[in-house]
């Protein structure tokens, strides 16, 4: 049976190319409806409902118009909407995940909940933070980076940005505007202020 | 069960600057990827069930009044990990070209005609067995700026989530012995032969519905392996 035979590796990445907006995030413009929205809010979400949003940039700092962006992340009390996260779920219906096209002048914006601390693999906590999955015509792969907050005192201990270095951490820091539950965060994806991408 | 995703898998990816290919030029990191071990927010993933997806959005053929024209084909095959066990109940979303090379999206410039009756977009979610279908028209090939004389291999794109955040997959599937693999930068991007053999799909006679359609498999392998305890071997 072919179906037993192991394979001999995965099925390698290719772009997402300059047309996936009528299949991944039509947005009412074509024929065919939305699986995920910009959104992760669901009617019974508890925690701090916050706005991320920002531009991507390529190296020449043009602003890209044909990114699509991923999230993913835990509830306010640091779970995830995943049978292999054991622990319980008191969020029932948030599931953490939500998708996003960048307009004509490079904008995203994603609606969600500030996430809780999320514990390492030694059970240290994690500074709260969300992981963003990039994906856009000329790149092979998409690219994985987290979104982390400006105003998290647990930052300064966090193992991930731990591992980065000092002038580079600001890449990965969404910078609350004073007064209002907006983080701004732009993606540079070249370039001196490159985003900071990980090897995971 | 508990699955590790080994970095080295990744290594069957194209590397983010494929200069041949020149929209990656500026839009390829300078710097290093900074390795980092997975913590549960890596390790877990997006779960989707069939609520996500409605009857029939694994017939791109039949969402309009008429029937689109082209060679109508069944695409099929298993999601499976690296063990060779299929991943259930993972959401595959494609897009594609119409039968004459043509995408529905507004920026597409290539003057062959659209098809009133084709979008070109589909999702389903594998079965219990990771087992998936689809019913579309085969894609044509279609000319692009790259180069001089630039013409895509016909392809269908794909999207996969399979367990977590890391094994989040989004391909090109291709039709065997097409002429133009040699000349195509994205299809040459992938560094290793085998691993560019794994995203043509096969030609598959047994399952070919007779004065109907042809048949094509297609195999996703996602990465994760089980992660069985050294003490047990």
């Amino acid at each position: 049976m072919q179906e037993s035979v192991k394979p001999n590796g995965i099925t390698p990445s290719q772009t997402v190319g300059p047309f996936f907006k009528y299949g991944l995030t039509p947005n009412g413009e074509y024929a065919w409806n939305d699986a995920f929205t910009n959104s992760t809010l669901t009617p019974d979400v508890t925690g701090d409902r916050i706005r991320i949003e920002g531009r991507v940039f390529d190296g020449d700092g043009v602003a890209v118009p044909d990114c699509m962006l991923e999230i993913w992340q835990a509830d306010a009390q640091g779970r995830f909407a995943d049978p292999q996260d054991k622990r319980a779920l008191p969020n029932a219906s948030f599931r953490g995940f939500a998708r996003c096209g960048t307009d004509k002048d490079g904008n995203y914006a994603f609606e969600t909940i500030k996430p809780g601390a999320v514990p390492d693999p030694d059970g240290k906590p994690q500074a709260p933070h969300i992981l963003l999955a990039v994906f856009g015509r000329g790149m092979l792969r998409h690219l994985y980076t987290r979104i982390y907050f400006s105003d998290e005192a647990g930052n300064a201990a966090d193992p991930v940005l731990a591992l980065v270095p000092g002038d580079r951490r600001a890449t990965l820091t969404a910078v609350r505007e004073a007064g209002k539950p907006v983080y701004r965060l732009d993606l540079r994806l070249q370039g001196d202020d490159e985003t900071v991408f990980f090897e995971m | 069960m508990t699955f590790i995703y080994p970095v080295d898998s990744n290594k069957a990816h194209p590397l983010p600057l494929s200069p041949d290919y020149k929209s990656s030029i500026k839009r390829a990191p300078n710097k290093p990827l900074i390795p980092m071990r997975h913590t549960l927010s890596e390790l877990t993933g997006p779960v989707y069930g069939h609520e996500t997806v409605r009857e029939g959005d694994n017939d791109l053929t039949t969402q309009h009044a008429g029937e689109p024209i082209g060679e109508r084909i069944i695409v099929h095959g298993h999601v499976r990990d690296e063990d060779g066990r299929g991943v259930p109940n993972s959401l595959i979303e494609i897009w594609q070209a119409n039968s004459c090379g043509r995408y529905v999206h507004v920026r597409d410039q290539h003057p062959a005609p659209l098809d009133p009756n084709f979008t070109g977009a589909g999702r389903t979610v594998s079965d219990a067995s990771g087992y998936y279908r689809f019913v579309t028209i085969k894609p044509g090939a279609y000319p692009w700026g790259n180069h001089h004389n630039a013409w895509r291999p016909a392809h269908i794109h794909l999207s996969v989530f399979g367990y977590s955040f890391v094994t989040r997959l989004v391909t090109q599937m291709y039709f065997p012995n097409d002429p133009l693999f040699p000349f195509d930068p994205i299809f040459n991007s992938v560094p290793d032969e085998k691993a560019r053999a794994r995203m043509v799909s096969s030609f598959d006679l047994e399952n070919t519905k007779p004065e109907w359609a042809l048949c094509y498999r297609f195999d996703i392998v996602l990465r994760g392996k089980n992660a069985t305890p050294m003490e047990n071997h």
